[in-house]
């Protein structure tokens, strides 16, 4: 069982996050998805929620399952790292404790909402659901997520920045 | 609102965290072409979650609610390739895509925090702009 606490291999992890999606459609009549969970956070506290139509017309009390879920991740990652690991979880870099790296987190963070909701999805909506229902859709926006990216790690790893 | 989907949460959780998908240096391995680890995730995610949506469908198998199960299709937009590029930046930047901001966060990594406040704030803006985007 020593394996347990190590990080998992692909073939283990990459086909139960695949299972996700039939799980939430079947035990809980969902599609799944994340980003749009910003889009709820948004319609419930954000000033002007009921002026501005994006945020107004969204029915996050129908959609509340989706924040669940959320407090789900939450969770399962507290006790993932907590108790299911054998070593300190490292997942962000040290230099992004620092001021220029938490202007670099907002930044990005600010394109990875904006984007996701101006795209309707992001890799779980898209990359998994969307793949998994074999929709066209689904596949540019997966290819459009991996030329942001690619171009967004070119040039910050070859300039140094 | 069922519970399953808080249970169903932790699960993607803690898978989020053992496959280190949650990982910026993973993300950056993957935007480098260095690992074939998340490459090798998401294909194999996307394999079990096509070939359940298709067993789905065949069977014609319903919800616990005994209703017919529905993805909803999503139609092909100009923002489907804007925003999908935007997304892909930033996802390169703060290494986690939507849902490893809320693993970060659960993890323990505090810092994730200003990603979630930048995600927020991102798609407020996406929600004052929308009408004057191409879509």
């Amino acid at each position: 069982m020593d394996w347990f606490l190590h990080p998992w291999p692909w073939y283990v992890a990459g086909p139960l996050i695949g299972l996700t999606v039939p799980a939430l459609l079947l035990l809980s009549g969902k599609t799944f998805g994340i980003s749009s969970s910003f889009r709820h956070v948004c319609s419930i506290t954000f000033p002007g929620r009921s002026s501005i139509a994006y945020l107004r017309d969204n029915d996050w009390r129908k959609e509340s399952w989706n924040l669940l879920f959320v407090v789900g991740i939450l969770i399962g990652a507290f006790v993932a790292a907590r108790f299911l690991s054998a070593e300190a979880i490292v997942l962000l870099p040290a230099s992004m404790a620092t001021p220029t790296g938490m202007i670099k987190l907002f930044l990005g963070g600010l394109l990875v909402g904006f984007g996701t909701r101006y795209a309707d999805g992001c890799t779980s909506g898209h990359t998994i659901t969307g793949l998994s229902n074999l929709q066209w859709s689904s596949l540019v926006a997966t290819l459009s997520f991996f030329v942001g990216g690619l171009v967004s790690t070119a040039i910050t790893h070859y300039q140094g920045l | 609102m069922r519970i399953s989907s808080l249970f169903i949460g932790i699960f993607f959780g803690i898978l989020l965290i053992k496959s280190e998908v949650a990982s910026w240096f993973r993300i950056e391995q993957m935007f480098l072409f260095q690992e074939a680890h998340m490459y090798l995730i998401i294909g194999s995610a996307v394999a079990v979650g096509a070939a359940s949506v298709a067993l789905i469908k065949w069977l014609g198998l319903q919800t616990v609610d005994g209703e017919q199960p529905v993805l909803k299709v999503k139609p092909l937009q100009k923002g489907t390739i804007i925003g999908g590029v935007l997304f892909g930046l930033g996802w390169a930047i703060t290494g986690a895509c939507p849902g490893p901001i809320y693993a970060q966060i659960g993890s323990g990594q505090m810092l994730a925090l200003v990603t979630l406040a930048g995600a927020l704030v991102g798609a407020y803006l996406y929600a004052l702009l929308k009408s004057h985007l191409p879509h």
